[in-house]
C-alpha cells in the first residue's frame, strides 16, 4: 500500500519530527518505495509461527529490588541543554 | 619487524610479543600512531582525536609491561567507533543532534579494553546513529577508503557503517578499532578495506554505553588486520556484564588458543540461496575459490539450503526501523545534545519537533519513521509481527543446518567491491539497503559471522568472503576463518595517497 501525503505527515508528526509541506511528496513517495519492499514477507507461510521475542533463549535476569545506583544529579544534568535548580528545563507546558 | 616497517603496521600480536620482549614501548607504538593520524586528514577517519589519553594511557602500559604479567592487549593503540560512550570525550554517534555530548561514563567495552591496558587513540567516523553502508550519512562528512581502483583517483567508500574503522585499520592509523554490526556495518566494511570483522554471537559483548540503533539486533565486536589479531580483541572485548540484560553470563573462551588451523572434516555449507540473480561474475569465482581452499585444507563441502534467505531484507528494514524508532525517541532536546532555537510562541511540542528536524540527518529521520509507521495502531500485526515471524523462520533455518551437522557456512560478504563515494546518491534508499542482502540474516538469527579477506577484483580492490557460525562457537569460527585466511594468503595493502 502507498503511503500518501496525509500518511506522511501523520507519521511525521507521530515521530516528532517536523517535515516542511514541500517536503512531504519525496518523503511519501520514499517510505512507500520502503514499504514496498516490506510487503514481500507477505509471500511467507507464518502460520502458526510465533513471534521472535528473544534472540537467544535465555530468562531475563533478575536483580533484587534495591537502589544499586543514583545521587548523581549533577551528573545527570551535565549534559543538558537546559538545566535549572537541578532539574531539566523545557518551554511552559499548559494542557 | 621489517626494516622499512613503522610501529604503526603491526598486528596485534606482533606489537604484543615485540612489547614483551621489549623491543618497543607502548609510548612509542602510540606516538607511531598518533603521527600516521596526523598525515590522515584526507581519511576523515579519526574525528576526535585524543593524543593525551593515549599517551597517558602508553605510560600507564609501559609501567605494568615492565611489571610482567601484561595481558595480551596491554600497549596496543586502537580506533574507537563514535558510537561508544568514552567519559570526557565526544560521543556523538556521527549526529548533530548529540553535538558536544561528553560522557559521565563509559562503556562497558571500552571499560573493558582499557582495564586490559590497551590505548584510545581517538574516535573514529562511522554512519549516523550506525544507520548506513557507505559513511556518507556521517554529521563528520564521510570517510574515505584507502584503496583506490588501479590507476584511479576517484575516492571510494569504506563501507559503512564502521567506515571511520575499517579505513583507520586499513591504513594503519591504528592497530585494531572497535566496530559495531545491525546489519553487516562490521563486514561489510571489513570487505571493502581487505580486513578481518568479525560480528559475535548476540550477548557475547556487552551492549551497555554503546549508542542503542536496533536492541536486538547491534552487536560490538573487532576489526582487525589479521584473524589472529581477531581472536586476541574479541576476547578482551567479551564477557558478561550485569548492565546489560541481554549480556550472556558465560566463560569467554580462549579464542586464539582456538587458532590451530585443523579443520579436517568439518563440514562446511554452502547455501543456494546466496547465488543470487545479478550477482558479479567476479564475486561468484571468488566464493568458488574460498570453497576449494576449505576443501583442500580438509572440510567436507556441502550444499545447503535457506529457503527464508530471501526475507530477511525486508524482514530487517521492518525490525531495524522499529527498534530505531523507540530507541531513538530519548533525543528529544532535553536530556542532552542539541536543541532547537525556539521562537516566543513554541511550547514544548515544537521544541521535539524542530531539535529533531534539525538534529537527525535525511536516512535517520527516514527509518525512525518507518519505524514508527511500522508500529503505529493498525500496522502493528501486519509489518512488525509479521516480520518477527519471519524472522523465527529465518533463525529455524540456520537451527536445521546445525542440526544436520554444518559448523559453519560460507557465502559472499558483499555483492561488490566498494563503490565510488557519491555513486548511490541518486539511488533510492532500498538501493543502498541491498549492501546488506548477504550480512542481515545472521544479525536477525543472533549468530556470529566473521569476514575474511580473500583477494582483489580486476580494479585491484579487495573482495571478502563471510563465514557464519553456529551460535557461541565464535572459537570454531575463528578457527575455520584462519584457515580461510591462510590460504588466501592476502597480504596486500592500499598504496599511500593521503
Amino acid at each position: 500500500m502507498p503511503i500518501d501525503i496525509e500518511t506522511a505527515r501523520k507519521v511525521a508528526k507521530l515521530a516528532r519530527i517536523r517535515v516542511e509541506e514541500s517536503d512531504l511528496p519525496k518523503l511519501a513517495d520514499q517510505l512507500s518505495g520502503i514499504v514496498a519492499m516490506m510487503e514481500e514477507l507477505n509471500e511467507v507461510d507464518v502460520e502458526g509461527v510465533a513471534p521472535m521475542v528473544s534472540v537467544t533463549p535465555m530468562r531475563l535476569p533478575r536483580r533484587a529490588d534495591v537502589v544499586t545506583d543514583g545521587n548523581i544529579q549533577t551528573l545527570v544534568l551535565k549534559n543538558a541543554p537546559e538545566a535549572r535548580e537541578g532539574f531539566f528545563a523545557v518551554p511552559k507546558v499548559v494542557e | 619487524m621489517s626494516a622499512n616497517m613503522t610501529a604503526n603496521q603491526l598486528t596485534i600480536s606482533d606489537a604484543r610479543d615485540a612489547l614483551r620482549k621489549g623491543e618497543i614501548s607502548a609510548v612509542d607504538l602510540a606516538m607511531s600512531c598518533l603521527t600516521a593520524i596526523d598525515a590522515s586528514d584526507p581519511l576523515n577517519a579519526f574525528v576526535h582525536k585524543t593524543p593525551e589519553i593515549a599517551l597517558e594511557q602508553a605510560r600507564a602500559a609501559d609501567a605494568r609491561i615492565a611489571s610482567g604479567d601484561a595481558p595480551a592487549m596491554c600497549g596496543i593503540p586502537l580506533g574507537i567507533k563514535d558510537l561508544f560512550c568514552t567519559k570526557g570525550v565526544p560521543s556523538q554517534a556521527a549526529s548533530n543532534i548529540l553535538e558536544g555530548f561528553k560522557p559521565e561514563y563509559e562503556s562497558t567495552v571500552t571499560t573493558k579494553l582499557f582495564d586490559a591496558g590497551a590505548v584510545m587513540l581517538g574516535k573514529l567516523n562511522m554512519d549516523e546513529f550506525a544507520m548506513g553502508s557507505s559513511n556518507e550519512s556521517s554529521c563528520y562528512g564521510n570517510a574515505v577508503n584507502p584503496w583506490r581502483r588501479e590507476g584511479s583517483d576517484v575516492a571510494l567508500t569504506p563501507g559503512g557503517s564502521s567506515g571511520g574503522s575499517a579505513a583507520a585499520v586499513a591504513a594503519d592509523l591504528c592497530l585494531a578499532a572497535t566496530g559495531t554490526d545491525t546489519g553487516g556495518s562490521i563486514r561489510q566494511p571489513a570487505a571493502f578495506t581487505g580486513i578481518v570483522g568479525i560480528k559475535p554471537t548476540y550477548g557475547r559483548v556487552s551492549r551497555w554505553g554503546v549508542v542503542a540503533f536496533a536492541s536486538s539486533l547491534d552487536q560490538a565486536g573487532p576489526m582487525t588486520k589479521s584473524v589472529r589479531d581477531a581472536a586476541i580483541m574479541l576476547g578482551a572485548m567479551s564477557g558478561h556484564d550485569a548492565k546489560d540484560s541481554t549480556s550472556a553470563d558465560m566463560a569467554v573462551p580462549d579464542f586464539e588458543a582456538a587458532l590451530t588451523g585443523d579443520i579436517k572434516g568439518k563440514v562446511i555449507g554452502i547455501p543456494k540461496e546466496y547465488r543470487m540473480e545479478g550477482m558479479p561474475a567476479e564475486i561468484g569465482a571468488l566464493w568458488d575459490r574460498g570453497i576449494e581452499m576449505m576443501r583442500d585444507a580438509g572440510a567436507v563441502i556441502r550444499d545447503i539450503s535457506l529457503p527464508h534467505t530471501k526475507y530477511a531484507l525486508p524482514a530487517y528494514y521492518v525490525i531495524a526501523p522499529a527498534e530505531a524508532s523507540s530507541n531513538l525517541a530519548r533525543y528529544d532536546g532535553v536530556k542532552y545534545g542539541h536543541r532547537a532555537k525556539l521562537g516566543p510562541a513554541d511550547g514544548i511540542t515544537e521544541l521535539y519537533e524542530k531539535t529533531r528536524a534539525e538534529g537527525f540527518g535525511p536516512e535517520v529521520q527516514r527509518r525512525i519513521m518507518v519505524g514508527t509507521y511500522v508500529l503505529s495502531a493498525g500496522f502493528y500485526d501486519a509489518y512488525y509481527n509479521r516480520a518477527r515471524k519471519v524472522r523465527a523462520l529465518i533463525k529455524r533455518d540456520f537451527e536445521a543446518v546445525f542440526a544436520d551437522g554444518v559448523e559453519a557456512i560460507l557465502t559472499p560478504a558483499t555483492p561488490s567491491s566498494a563503490f565510488g563515494l557519491g555513486d548511490m546518491a541518486t539511488a533510492s534508499p532500498v538501493e543502498m539497503y541491498l549492501n546488506d542482502v548477504f550480512t542481515v540474516t545472521v544479525n536477525l538469527a543472533g549468530l556470529p559471522g566473521v569476514s575474511v579477506p580473500v583477494g582483489l577484483d580486476a580494479q585491484g580492490l579487495p573482495l571478502g568472503l563471510q563465514l557464519i557460525g553456529r551460535p557461541w562457537d565464535e572459537a570454531g569460527l575463528l578457527n575455520h576463518a584462519y584457515v580461510l585466511e591462510q590460504a588466501a594468503g592476502f597480504v596486500s595493502k592500499p598504496t599511500k595517497w593521503w
